[in-house]
């Protein structure tokens, strides 16, 4: 049986109406001589001998099973409940998509409800939308938005120096085009109330991460002071958070954020190569109606009986088509699931928990690491499970030994994105790594100095 | 039956002033509400902003479209009606009453005359519906 479609007398019409003789016409502007060069492929092989093959091809890659990672700057490894793999599993939920139909949707309508509802007892803000794609892009959408909420007519968007720096590309990426000026991240990613200064009657946001890209936690109190100066130019407080440091810090709420997002790949979803991740995003009330995304509701049938909805929905690109502010019409429900599976796995107590583990295990290394001759904590303050390390050498240098002699995968070489931060390494800890792992990581560094 | 209030003028584009005294009211027309369906959400500007003539003050919600609302006439807004937050049915129970959207200083009262009555406004909504939208 033919899968194409159409027939020798259609391609024949198509091609006369082109105006050439066959398909091989199409080619003619490839050179003869490359246009069907000899490939020099192996002989073929059976099914059995190429998963051998393949199998000995994976094993030269490194993975988190055998090396213990220090590296973070974005992407946490932390433990996954098998219950996740189990319920995302189920065909019902990874073969669905965007759940048009409340008719015959209402297991994903209410899982993203669900999942929805426990965003904003984590950030303490009312609404949350049904996710975007990542936390960049999550964070990129709450600048439009910001902009939105200021009709437009604020086209300032104020950052600081200690949001992710792929983030802060994807703002720029996102928002190209559209005249903002994007400003504020060529200062100093230590000095957050130097924002209040760059804050003027046309700024739409401030935005800020917590804890920092650095791995400081920020001052409630400077939050506040920036969420005041923010509020009384009339521009909003946009907050990107890791959302496991909010089982144990203040929620964003607290210190008076307007817009709360942030990478929820940390909830459940693993590192999987860099994704699919998730981008968490919730909002006060008052702003609801200037989020993207897809928003879930809950409601009640003809019955009376509970049932669950989109909502919201003239926000969005199919009914305000071109005055659409965003033209984000899905989400990441998979990814979603997988943290509404996780957080309900954990519970209140057990994600405070990891947090608490994360943050004594990163605040043990530091501890041992800034014994080390040539090694000291950069900056201060309270930091979560990741901290900036000044190392007495080039940190590309000390991770392709640590990779190489020991099997350890290093933090992140801050230096990459911050000149001023050259030699200082972002050192991440979590809940899964273990003691002996750090001290191992101790071990090597000092027989570095020794080796090199 | 649609109802063409004949105490106030009109926008092609469907919107009513009226003018009391010094100042102004304006709303959407009871063929606008009547064209939307369920109004859902009303986004209404800050008071003290100033609109021109023909320039978006509101975006109206309904079940089935997302409009832009345009200023009849050149003015300050001097209040909105915050009613339409929890009860954006208004527009569609009373769109040239409890319905309001802005109250406005018009800049150039004489903006008024340049705007459809009511009768010329009726022929307008017929033709328009006559051509289908």
């Amino acid at each position: 049986m033919s899968y194409v479609p159409n027939t020798d007398a259609d391609r024949a019409a198509m091609l006369e109406a082109i105006g050439v003789r066959n398909a091989a016409d199409l080619f003619r502007d490839v050179p003869e001589a490359v246009r069907f060069p000899e490939l020099d492929l192996p002989a073929p092989v059976s099914e059995l001998e190429v998963l051998r093959e393949l199998k000995e091809l994976s094993e030269y890659n490194v993975d988190l099973e055998h090396a213990p990672c220090f590296l973070g700057a974005g992407a946490y490894q932390h433990f996954v409940p098998s219950v996740v793999g189990h319920i995302i599993s189920r065909s019902e939920f990874y073969t669905a998509y965007t759940p048009y139909q409340p008719e015959i949707s209402q297991g994903t309508l209410q899982s993203i409800f669900e999942y929805q509802s426990m965003i904003c007892a984590l950030t303490g803000m009312d609404a949350a939308n049904a996710s975007h794609y990542d936390g960049a892009t999550a964070l990129a959408e709450a600048a439009v938005m910001a902009v939105n909420v200021g009709r437009g007519k604020r086209r300032r968007v104020v950052v600081s120096a200690a949001v992710h720096p792929e983030y802060r590309a994807v703002v720029r990426t996102y928002t190209q085009g559209a005249g903002l000026v994007i400003c504020g991240d060529d200062g100093n990613p230590f000095d957050l109330e130097a924002l209040v200064e760059l804050m003027d009657a046309d700024t739409a946001c401030v935005i800020v991460q917590n804890p920092s890209f650095l791995g400081y936690v920020q001052e409630p109190s400077t939050l506040r002071t920036l969420a005041k100066a923010a509020h009384d130019t009339g521009a909003l407080l946009v907050i990107s958070a890791d959302p496991i440091s909010l089982g144990l810090f203040a929620p964003p709420s607290e210190y008076g954020a307007d817009i709360a997002c942030g990478e929820g790949q940390a909830l459940g979803g693993g590192l999987n190569f860099g994704g699919p991740y998730l981008g968490y995003f919730a909002c006060r009330e008052q702003y609801v109606h200037k989020m993207a995304g897809r928003i879930v509701g809950q409601t009640v049938d003809q019955r009376g009986e509970r049932g669950f909805v989109l909502t919201l929905s003239a926000r969005e690109q199919h009914i305000r088509r071109e005055k659409a502010s965003s033209n984000i019409c899905s989400n990441e429900a998979l990814m979603a699931l997988a943290a509404a599976v996780y957080l309900t796995a954990l519970g209140k107590s057990g994600l405070r928990k990891v947090a608490e583990l994360c943050y004594h295990k990163a605040h043990y290394a530091a501890q041992r690491l800034a014994t080390l001759p040539g090694y000291e904590l950069h900056g201060q303050g309270t930091f979560f499970h990741e901290f900036p390390l000044h190392c007495p050498r080039p940190v590309q240098e000390i991770n392709d030994y640590l990779l190489n002699e020991w099997g350890i995968i290093g933090g992140y070489d801050l230096g990459r994105n911050y000149p001023e931060l050259a030699n200082v390494m972002l050192v991440c800890v979590t809940e899964v790594t273990t003691q002996d792992e750090i001290d191992t990581l101790v071990e090597a560094l000092q027989d570095i100095e020794e080796a090199l | 039956m649609v109802k063409y209030a004949e105490d106030r003028r009109y926008m092609p584009s469907h919107e009513w002033a009226k003018l009391e005294g010094e100042e102004a009211v304006a709303g959407i027309s009871d063929y606008a509400q009547d064209e939307l369906s369920d109004v859902v959400y009303v986004e209404l500007p800050a008071v003290g902003e100033e609109f021109a003539k023909g320039e978006t003050f509101a975006v109206v919600e309904s079940v089935k479209a997302a409009s832009d609302v345009y200023m009849p006439m050149t003015g300050e807004i001097l209040a909105v009606n915050t009613e339409l937050e929890d009860s954006p049915q208004l527009v569609n129970e009373d769109p040239f009453g409890a319905g309001w959207f802005i109250r406005f200083r018009p800049s150039d009262p004489e903006e008024y005359q340049a705007l459809l009555d009511a009768k010329a406004y009726e022929k307008h909504c017929q033709e328009e519906a006559e051509r289908g939208g």
